[in-house]
């Protein structure tokens, strides 16, 4: 059996996701029948609280996306944007869910998704999201409420800004949602809902900082894309979401308690030579074989800023059910594409000092501006800053014809010689 | 024209030195496309300086802080900073045009400590009440701040001034629109253009003093209509066409009779009216007056659809020409929606991209020649 068709090794954790993400897509598929409002949102600052809050289902395109790209599909959906007029320029998150939705709307996992009821555009931390659901409102005969999330230009979530968004889900997006549900606002559900949320950004938190433990028992880039998953998405403020995150936490604590790092799609790291800090989101359409590159290597993820682009919660935000609405405007405010390139470097030096990483890589993806844009800067700063080396690695988010496998490999072997290069200076010096 | 021709091939930016020159403590404020307030600018006594990038330049530090499929624009802007051409700036304003220019307010904060930055996160919400009171709250922050980086506080009075000022300049820039619309064949869009270009690095007043001057000049131009289809370039707001390609398009039989070239100075479509509090009538006036463009959120579901229709009514134009820079995320992401609504229209359409440095303009030549020739044939104009 070669490698490509060997069955990936997964954590219990990712069992139980999937039968999660399975159960979300039927119930989403029943939700004509059913009669749920189904909401469609973004990862960045999603209100999963408060939509979950009006009995309405949320669907979250860049999730369709990714699964999409994972799933084989996202080529031919890539296409069929592109044939509709789509630049080969643009973002393929939206050409993959435009190709999608024109190939019938077929979900990722084989069911059918419904249409959108509500269009909740949270403009938080690109720009991007503003066309797509423009675009999408071209598709689908729904209303749009937009809710401004205002950028961290100066490094802060100013108080008149925040203000602003508390204004916002007032006075527009609450009435949106109560609208399609037919459900009047109940504060006393949100409340609820939060308390649930810290319960599982708690449990999160310390899952992401076990990799401070010497083998880490995970990879905090690769693995953590699925301990973000319910997290970021459909099932914050779930009780769900509390189990998930409580199993997943035990599961953690077992492998560290034998000492064990994280399992691979090949196998568990048995043998951790590099603990590195990665910038950017992952390339999804070759995600297993990304990643076994780096455990080839010995080289294990122990933070990366991809898994706080739904929340940075490792810095200490948790969701406030006695400020319901400020919290989620704080929550907003403080994804981390939402940050400016100083608070992002910031974030890194930090990352490589308290995890004791031996170096950062940057994978830049050719479709993502909001994370691309300035990156070779911060390349630059974050290895003046530490003296640790940097690597660079461009691929893409769910379009293969950018993902070079050879070319990818070539750049992390060289990352690592260079790497053993300085642990070598190091010793001699 | 050749003073704005000269402004427009000087990368040293000889017109700022020479206003700051003119009189000791001046100070200039730089930003970058699309909309800016230039307004708040001269009220703090400084001179307002548009950063559009340039075609003209060997990008040699640029590409260095770039990947290949992020556009030109940012790539020129850091060549121009790294080389020191804009070190006599005192701050830039870096509008919400797109993330590679959100990006580049970051890194100018680190690159250059010691300069005042500012993201202007333009507001985008449908209620005008709610986008008004936070557009006005940005309005007076980096009021307050330009005020204490040039030390002149832009008084109610001053702002009033400069409110009233700016005014004049939109009036006279819908004049020079208004004549090429009507009278294309004495307004060659080649000259519109570097009239405009240079309006954004020369003191108001001068441009006004100039741009009236040209108006002069072409009411007494007797050269005769050609026979030319009539276009509207969409999509060039943000990184400009290099000249080249705007001549080009002309010369291939077409009449550009509206563009977006060069937007922010047309953002607002009427007057700031005379107000107690000028900060708070700019701020209505962003909010209920704006263009429609790629860079604000388009409340109206039907909007898109019906853009190109209104603008090509409007202009009296036969076809459209998008026209976007590669890479650019709000042209290339809007295109398919305005192409889609001015196809249902029945508007000719054909699309390119090009970039600030394309040198090669014969497919230009032969795409834009052959629109038009197609729309003379087969059209009903």
């Amino acid at each position: 059996m070669s490698d490509q068709n060997r069955a990936a090794q997964k954590d219990n954790s990712m069992v139980i996701q999937k039968e999660m993400i399975a159960a979300h897509y039927e119930r989403l598929e029943r939700a004509p029948e059913t009669k749920e409002p189904v909401v469609y949102t973004f990862v960045p600052g999603n209100l999963t609280e408060l939509i979950r809050s009006f009995g309405c289902l949320p669907v979250l395109p860049e999730i369709n996306a990714l699964q999409s790209g994972m799933r084989g599909k996202s080529r031919d959906y890539i296409a069929e944007a592109e044939k509709h007029g789509h630049s080969e320029d643009v973002c393929t998150y939206v050409k993959c869910d435009i190709g999608m939705v024109l190939a019938g709307n077929i979900g990722p996992t084989g069911t059918k998704l419904p249409k959108p009821d509500l269009l909740l555009l949270s403009y938080t931390g690109c720009y991007t999201f503003m066309k797509w659901f423009e675009l999408l409102r071209e598709q689908y005969d729904c209303p749009c409420v937009f809710l401004h999330v205002p950028y961290q230009g100066d490094g802060v979530i100013e108080p008149e800004h925040r203000e602003y968004m508390i204004k916002q889900l007032r006075d527009e997006v609450i009435p949106a949602l109560e609208k399609v549900s037919g459900r009047k606002y109940d504060e006393e559900a949100l409340r609820e809902r939060l308390q649930l949320s810290a319960e599982a950004e708690d449990d999160l938190v310390w899952v992401l900082q076990s990799a401070k433990n010497k083998p880490s028992p995970i990879d905090a880039y690769f693995g953590a894309v699925y301990y973000v998953g319910p997290i970021f998405s459909s099932f914050r403020g779930t009780e769900e979401g509390v189990a998930y995150y409580k199993a997943l936490r035990r599961e953690v604590q077992e492998r560290l308690d034998a000492g064990l790092g994280p399992v691979a799609p090949g196998g568990p790291v048995t043998d951790e030579k590099y603990r590195l800090v990665v910038e950017g989101p992952p390339n999804w359409t070759h995600f297993r074989e990304f990643w076994q590159m780096f455990a080839d290597e010995g080289a294990v993820v122990v933070a990366s800023t991809y898994s706080k682009v739904g929340g940075t919660y490792d810095f200490g935000f948790r969701h406030d059910p006695d400020d319901p609405l400020g919290t989620l405007g704080d929550y907003c405010g403080g994804c981390y594409t939402n940050i400016n390139l100083p608070g992002r470097i910031d974030m890194l030096c930090n990352y490589l000092k308290e995890y004791e990483a031996d170096g950062f890589l940057i994978n830049s993806v050719k479709s993502c501006n909001s994370f691309s844009a300035g990156q070779l800067m911060i390349l630059r700063e974050v290895e003046k800053r530490t003296g640790l080396p940097g690597g660079f690695i461009e691929s893409d988010l769910v379009d293969p014809r950018y993902f070079s496998a050879a070319n990818i490999k070539n750049r992390l072997e060289s990352y690592i010689q260079m790497v053993d290069a300085r642990r070598q200076r190091g010793a001699v010096a | 024209m050749d003073w704005a021709t000269a402004i427009y091939e000087d990368l040293d930016f000889s017109t700022v030195h020479a206003w700051l020159d003119e009189a000791p403590g001046r100070k200039a404020a730089a930003y970058l496309p699309v909309y800016a307030p230039r307004e708040i600018i001269h009220a703090c006594g400084m001179l307002p300086v548009g950063i559009h990038g340039t075609g003209g330049i060997e990008i040699i530090r640029g590409d260095a802080f770039y990947q290949s499929y992020i556009c030109h624009l940012p790539r020129s802007v850091v060549e121009l900073a790294q080389s020191g051409r804009l070190d006599m700036l005192s701050a830039v304003l870096f509008p919400s045009t797109c993330d590679v220019i959100r990006n580049l307010s970051g890194m100018w904060q680190v690159m250059y400590p010691d300069m005042y930055v500012r993201y202007l996160d333009l507001p985008q919400v449908a209620d005008p009440k709610l986008g008004a009171e936070f557009w006005k709250r940005e309005l007076n922050v980096v009021r307050r701040d330009l005020g204490e980086v040039s030390g002149i506080e832009a008084t109610e009075d001053r702002l009033r001034a400069s409110v009233a000022l700016y005014n004049e300049v939109r009036s006279v820039i819908r004049e020079l629109y208004t004549a090429r619309r009507e009278t294309p064949w004495r307004v060659p869009s080649e000259e519109l253009y570097l009239l405009l270009r240079a309006g954004e690095v020369v003191a108001p007043e001068f441009f006004m003093e100039q741009a009236r001057a040209y108006l002069g000049v072409i009411e007494q131009c007797d050269d005769r209509i050609k026979d030319r289809t009539r276009v509207l370039i969409a999509g060039a707001f943000c990184e400009q066409p290099p000249l080249g390609l705007i001549k080009t398009i002309e010369r291939a039989g077409c009449y550009i009779v509206d563009d977006d070239f060069l937007a922010g100075n047309r953002f607002m479509i009427g007057d700031v009216p005379d107000a107690e509090d000028p900060a708070a009538a700019m701020a209505e006036t962003f909010v209920t007056g704006a263009i429609k463009t790629s860079v604000l959120y388009e409340p109206d579901p039907a909007g898109k659809r019906n853009l190109m229709k209104t603008r090509a009514a409007a202009a009296g134009a036969d076809g459209v020409i998008f026209a976007a820079p590669s890479f650019c995320d709000p042209a290339l992401l809007d295109r398919p929606m305005l192409r889609e609504g001015a196809e249902a229209a029945g508007i000719p359409c054909i699309a390119f991209k090009y970039a600030e440095n394309s040198g090669q303009f014969q497919q230009f030549r032969e795409q834009a020649g052959t629109f038009a020739d197609s729309i003379k044939l087969w059209g009903d104009a």
